[in-house]
């Protein structure tokens, strides 16, 4: 019987495994311990959402509370790679790489380019996006277009959590920058997980459901809510196949294509605002590459084109749901050529 | 400001030969940035440059205590800390000629030489983007447990940055064995320091971030090396970062090209009276330690140097097309 854990318990076991596996993966973040200085524990929070909890006293020196300073620790970590080190670096939430944005685009991203290819920085970044915890605008959204837009990092939207252990397992053994992706509503999610260490490959998307009529890529959280709207389309007789980049850079789009030309139809569904996200990119690639498979005009179902709201009233229409991607697939479906 | 007894103690543990590589160092960066002055009026060079010539006691004092366990994070102005640090002049010049045999491959240029294999962890063109950089191969080096030491190049342009004081901070909380080098040369591009440093000095800042603050005359060579040897010295034991000021004037403009309408004439007067060049062969001659004709072989050798070098880069072919798309990653 295989062994059932949530996405934190799978993020934190990949830490742990490769701590214990490699003797230069180092831990740092704000709180990441949590306490330090403090009259009580020096382990009190394990990371703000207790992801890297129990670590510190497992493997004494090697997980670094840090002060609030994005940019003097997100670029420490990225200096200690280039120097032996193989640390993973948490930004607590994707909305602050404001602070810090500098030493990820400008230094870690460029320096085997800037360096004629000398130079090896294997750090990666975790960070927490995506709404649906009423965090409001500043601790909601879900940035990852950004970083996909910079050449020189890697970024993985961990959908479940086996993806998550055996992402997390691949990125820290890459010796590329890679900026880890953590939805936080999704941290009690459970799934079947194997307890032996494992890495997927960077750059691989799965189909998580076979399909026939339309193929629906969805990215990080978005693939459950696809999957959800799949079921409901089942019963209307409509049959979806839908796809997990899994890493949307590199960005799998060989198994994207080879579905949409079985489909002949695509919904891309992107939790990201609506400009530049990975709905116009995999669409965009899809236009120019799949043209001759299309049989109806590709739909997007994101969030809209503003900050992400507080109300619940207000946060529950901003994230795509079941509905709104079920009723983007019915409208590829019933797509008819007009004047043909 | 200039202290003489700092150059009697330094210059008793000095020996002759470690005296006439500080000259080669300080030269060998005089000649270079002298010679990218002429060689970019020709139009031949691509893109920016911005030049040390007048600075080079900072890299040269700082980096004759460093090894290849220590790393440094340097600026815009980086050329210096590059020969400081070891890195082939010849590779540099190719690289400033955007050619296929530079340090980068032509892909840096002069704001991004770098040599991950001597330490030099780059030239960088965002003002104050290599602090947090430094805490990190500090913390490596910490880890390891080797004794070595990260060393921080920055501006009087970048002591107002963020990463700068942040970087600052987290090296004293974690006691990393760190040095911050605020190299002082009057002018974050056309703006005066004075103007744009609110402190009286940017080393009173240490203060905040509970380290050591030390000024030194930047244009005397063994000033710098004597407050440098001692803040490496320190951190190497445990004894955590300190922070550098080094006080000086830059000779060329902010980047070639710069007329240069914002300053004084405070250039002719220290090629005159305070040249760190001037007064180190002054004062080794004086003394006795180093015959002047041995200043004047390494100066013909340095001549011959710079020479090759800008042959050397004239004639190296540039990057080939398939260049253009390689190096972006390990692997993708």
């Amino acid at each position: 019987m295989a062994r059932t854990i949530n996405y934190r318990e799978a993020i934190s076991e990949a830490l742990a495994q490769e701590m214990d596996r490699d003797q230069r993966v180092v831990v740092m973040g704000e709180d990441n311990a949590g306490g330090a200085g403090a009259p009580g524990s020096d382990d009190a929070w394990g990371g703000v959402m207790g992801v890297t909890k129990g670590l510190y006293d497992r493997f004494p020196g090697r997980v670094l509370d840090t002060p609030i300073t994005e940019s003097a620790f997100v670029g420490a970590a990225i200096g200690a790679a280039t120097r032996g080190l193989r640390p993973v670096a948490e930004l607590m939430f994707i909305d602050f790489l404001g602070v810090c944005f500098d030493q990820i685009y400008n230094q870690a991203a460029k320096f085997r380019y800037m360096f004629g290819g000398e130079a090896v920085t294997p750090v990666v970044i975790r960070t927490m996006y995506g709404a649906g915890l009423r965090a409001a605008a500043q601790h909601s959204q879900a940035l990852y277009p950004i970083f996909t837009h910079i050449p020189g990092l890697k970024v993985a939207v961990p959908s479940n959590p086996y993806d998550a252990k055996g992402l997390m397992t691949a990125a820290i053994r890459d010796d590329d920058p890679v900026i880890f992706c953590e939805h936080k509503a999704m941290y009690e999610v459970t799934g079947e997980v194997p307890e032996d260490a494992y890495a997927l490959p960077l750059g691989e998307a799965e189909v998580v459901r076979d399909g026939d009529d339309v193929t629906v890529v969805a990215i990080g959280r978005m693939v459950s809510v696809a999957e959800q709207a799949a079921d409901q389309l089942a019963g209307d007789g409509i049959s979806c196949e839908v796809v997990d980049p899994r890493t949307i850079s590199p960005l799998d789009t060989d198994t994207i294509l080879e579905s949409v030309e079985h489909t002949g139809r695509l919904v891309v569904v992107d939790e990201a605002t609506p400009r530049c996200n990975l709905a116009t990119d995999i669409s965009a690639t899809v236009a120019k590459e799949g043209f001759g498979a299309l049989r109806a005009p590709i739909e997007m179902v994101t969030a809209p084109h503003t900050p992400v709201p507080f109300s619940d009233a207000l946060e529950d229409l901003y994230v795509p749901d079941a509905q709104r991607v079920a009723n983007a697939v019915k409208a590829t479906v019933g797509y008819e050529r007009s004047g043909a | 400001m200039t202290d003489t007894m700092p150059q009697q103690r330094a210059t008793a543990a000095l020996e002759r030969s470690a005296l006439v590589q500080a000259y080669r160092t300080m030269r060998t960066i005089r000649a270079f940035e002298d010679r990218v002055h002429d060689e970019f009026a020709t139009g031949d060079i691509p893109g920016f440059v911005h030049l040390y010539a007048g600075e080079e006691a900072s890299a040269t004092g700082v980096c004759m205590h460093l090894d290849d366990r220590d790393a440094i994070a340097s600026t815009h102005r980086g050329h210096g800390h590059c020969i400081a640090k070891g890195v082939d002049p010849r590779t540099m010049m190719a690289e400033i000629f955007g050619r296929a045999t530079g340090t980068c491959k032509g892909k840096g240029g002069s704001m991004h030489i770098a040599d991950l294999s001597k330490g030099m962890l780059g030239a960088n063109g965002i003002v104050g983007g290599g602090p947090p950089l430094i805490c990190g191969t500090a913390l490596a080096a910490k880890q390891a447990g080797d004794g070595g030491v990260g060393v921080a190049f920055f501006g009087d342009g970048a002591s107002n940055q963020g990463t700068t004081l942040e970087a600052m901070n987290l090296a004293s909380v974690w006691n990393l064995p760190a040095l911050f080098v605020a190299e002082n040369n009057g002018y974050a591009e056309a703006t005066a320091a004075g103007w744009s440093v609110a402190a009286d000095n940017i080393a009173d800042r240490a203060a905040g971030f509970g380290m050591p603050g030390v000024i030194v005359d930047g244009f005397d060579f063994f000033a710098v090396h004597e407050a440098a040897g001692e803040a490496i010295a320190r951190a190497r034991e445990g004894g955590g970062p300190t922070l550098l000021e080094v006080k000086f004037t830059r000779y060329y403009g902010h980047f070639e090209g710069d007329g240069q309408a914002y300053r004084a004439d405070e250039v002719a007067e220290a090629k005159r009276s305070t040249d760190c060049l001037l007064r180190f062969r002054e004062h080794v001659t004086a003394t006795g330690r180093v015959p002047e004709s041995e200043l004047d072989d390494v100066d013909a050798a340095v001549t011959a140097l710079i020479d090759e070098s800008v042959t050397q880069a004239r004639q190296a072919p540039k990057p080939a097309a398939d260049q253009l798309t390689t190096d972006v990653y390990v692997s993708y």
